[in-house]
């Protein structure tokens, strides 16, 4: 037996301040690409009571992503939306979560993203992220975006950080560290990168702009 | 004179120049003229003014 809904939002804005789980109940979140980044982040949005998660990613979960993303082994082989969307609805029964299974490029960007009110960028791919970001500033210029770049690596977590490098977009990362270089990807600092953005994305839903 | 995040820079050219001199990959990029996002199909076309300002973000990969 799961507690009810009020319940739970009643224990969040217990905890939150009543203001501010009111603005994150209503706020709708598009995390797109759900690995290391993604999985991370819509985790920490459902657990802070965010209303509507909107998860996009064509991906099934492979052994190799084990090490940082939030899958289990016996999620293998599942597309990433419908396994992460499992764990979210553990995670946070009465979120509504909307799942789309497919790659994001110009054609069809602006229309899947169109109903949410922050787009967060979480791709591993540093063309598929510049495409992303670049569609979203021109096409819905409206919406806050939230890009990650630059997390690889075993380097110290505190070079990670966030900019508000334009009107309505925010970089979390330290800028520099490329996969490509054969770093790798470690949890602890994907999480910190991921950490930032879910909290910007928080900041923004409260009001708050600046980093 | 223009100014690309926030640094003063001696330049004249393309937006398309510019990222070839700062050896950036022009498919990882996000361009911003003075507050206007620049779209890919301009950079050849843009040509900068003395007292332009850019923000350039450069993208890497890992997620």
């Amino acid at each position: 037996m799961i507690p009810s809904e009020s319940e739970m939002y009643n224990a969040l804005a217990e905890r939150h301040g009543a203001d501010f789980q009111k603005k994150v109940k209503s706020a709708s979140v598009a995390v797109c690409g759900i690995g290391g980044l993604g999985s991370n982040i819509a985790i920490a949005l459902a657990r802070a009571g965010v209303g509507r998660i909107h998860i996009v990613d064509f991906d099934r979960v492979d052994i190799s992503n084990l090490n940082r993303q939030q899958y289990f082994p016996e999620q293998l082989g599942m597309y990433k939306t419908d396994a992460l969307k499992e764990t979210l609805s553990h995670i946070a029964p009465y979120c509504e979560i909307v799942t789309d299974c497919v790659r994001l490029d110009e054609t069809n960007i602006s229309e899947l993203l169109k109903d949410d009110d922050i787009i967060c960028e979480a791709f591993d791919s540093a063309e598929a992220k510049a495409v992303l970001v670049n569609c979203v500033l021109e096409k819905l210029p409206e919406k806050y975006l939230v890009s990650g770049s630059g997390m690889a690596g075993i380097d110290s977590a505190n070079t990670i950080k966030t900019r508000r490098v334009m009107k309505k977009l925010y970089i979390c990362g330290d800028g520099e560290s490329d996969v490509s270089d054969g770093t790798g990807l470690y949890s602890s600092r994907v999480m910190v990168c991921a950490g930032h953005q879910a909290h910007t994305i928080i900041r923004i839903i409260s009001g708050k702009y600046d980093v | 004179m223009i100014t690309v995040n926030g640094e003063k820079l001696d330049f004249s050219g393309t937006v398309s120049e510019l990222l070839a001199v700062m050896e950036y990959n022009g498919k990882r990029v996000a361009v911003e003229l003075n507050e206007n996002i620049v779209s890919k199909a301009e950079y050849e076309n843009t040509l900068l003014d003395d007292g332009d300002k850019l923000e350039i973000v450069r993208f890497v990969g890992g997620g």
